[in-house]
């Protein structure tokens, strides 16, 4: 896993975002960016600068989950691997995100373990 | 509800009308008096515009009740000052208090987390040399280099350790947010408990009226997923909700994660 890669941190709440780039340092990743929902996250990623993708569900403007179609919609994007970090607990819900095509799913409130074990299997599973 | 008791009987006395009626209508019909068989359905259409002239009557009064409770004046709706209007209020206080909070306690530890990486870095290097002097490794000229970095450590610990000291009091202070948030999401909470009994009462009377006039509504919810819900509560409770990380991970691995 190259620590050195780039990571966009989509969520609408300002703490949230600080909190996750700070776990994500923690765990050696410091090449980290914020936008604050799907719309403002979609034309950063299409610059195709990021490596990695840590999105929360619900947003206003663009969601998360529609923000992870649109990203598997883009033939330039579609193989970005992305995380969900979300409240979003309904059983149709994680399903429908699998479906989208998600590599990881973790429900607030989280540990930095549970973050961390998340990151290292998405990038376990690329890397093989 | 006061009135509820005789509501009931009212509206039972007019269903035992209409049964009653409806056998009678049937035999005029059978046995072909066909004028008596038109009176009966014209006095079954009176006594069933009777019990829901009533009935709007009823609900006008509860209505009525109702608005009064809310305490916005009947005659002059003063929209700007209501209850619901100050509980938006509060409610906004409370995430600005909640989001100061927390950007404190997160400036307060980002602050905090270098000087503490600092101290187990430089706390090793020392240990790693008082190993070798322990060991008689050291050489008289190395000693001396350590006496003096050593000092020079133990005077930045102490300072150290005071900013983190200051620092996680400082975040401590930072949870004082809770006891005013919660007290006034307590009163917010009763107001919303206030309106749903009001709100509850003045459905029990529409109800009625839809009863009587035979009424339907097409009360399909909203099911889509895409937009979020934020957070359940009572998870624990509900199938369709996980409850933990352990039950997504279960879940997508029965999917083949």
């Amino acid at each position: 896993m190259n620590k050195d890669m780039k990571i966009l941190v989509v969520d609408d709440f300002s703490t949230m975002r600080r909190i996750i780039k700070n776990l994500l340092r923690d765990l050696g990743f410091s090449n980290t960016d914020e936008a604050d929902d799907g719309n403002s996250a979609l034309p950063m990623l299409q610059t195709g600068k990021y490596d990695f993708l840590v999105t929360d569900w619900n947003m206003p403007g663009m969601t998360g989950i529609e923000l992870l179609q649109h990203v598997r919609a883009d033939e330039n994007l579609k193989s970005l691997p992305v995380l969900m970090v979300t409240a979003e607990a309904k059983r149709d819900q994680i399903v429908a995100a699998a479906q989208a095509g998600v590599n990881g799913y973790v429900v607030k409130p989280f540990t930095a373990a549970v973050l961390k074990e998340k990151i290292e299997k998405i990038f376990e599973r690329i890397d093989s | 509800m006061t009135n509820e008791s005789s509501d009931k009987t009212q509206l039972k006395g007019f269903e035992e009308k209409l049964k009653d009626q409806a056998s009678q209508l049937k035999d005029l019909v059978d046995s072909g008096d066909l004028s008596g068989a038109l009176s009966i359905i014209s006095e079954l259409d009176k006594s069933r515009d009777q019990t829901l002239f009533e009935e709007i009557g009823r609900l006008t009064r509860t209505l009525h009740e109702a608005i009064q409770n809310f305490r916005v004046g009947s005659d002059e709706l003063d929209l700007d000052n209501s209850e619901i209007n100050d509980a938006s209020d509060r409610l906004a206080y409370v995430v600005e208090m909640t989001n100061k909070a927390a950007n404190k306690t997160l400036d307060l530890v980002e602050d905090t987390m270098p000087y503490a990486a600092k101290i187990k870095l430089e706390a090793k290097q020392m240990a790693k040399e008082w190993g070798r002097l322990q060991r008689k490794e050291m050489t008289p000229e190395e000693f001396r280099d350590l006496s003096v970095s050593m000092a020079d450590f133990l005077g930045k610990l102490s300072n150290d350790s005071e900013k983190v000291h200051a620092n996680l009091s400082d975040i401590l202070l930072a949870q004082d947010f809770q006891d005013l948030t919660g007290q006034v999401i307590n009163r917010v909470m009763s107001l919303v408990k206030e309106v749903e009994d009001n709100l509850v009462d003045l459905v029990r009377m529409a109800g009625k009226v839809d009863q009587m006039t035979g009424i339907t509504h097409d009360l399909e919810k909203e099911n889509d997923i895409t937009k979020g819900e934020g957070p359940q509560m009572n998870a624990d409770a509900r199938k369709d909700v996980v409850s933990s990380q352990d039950d997504v991970d279960d879940l997508l691995s029965s999917l083949g994660f």
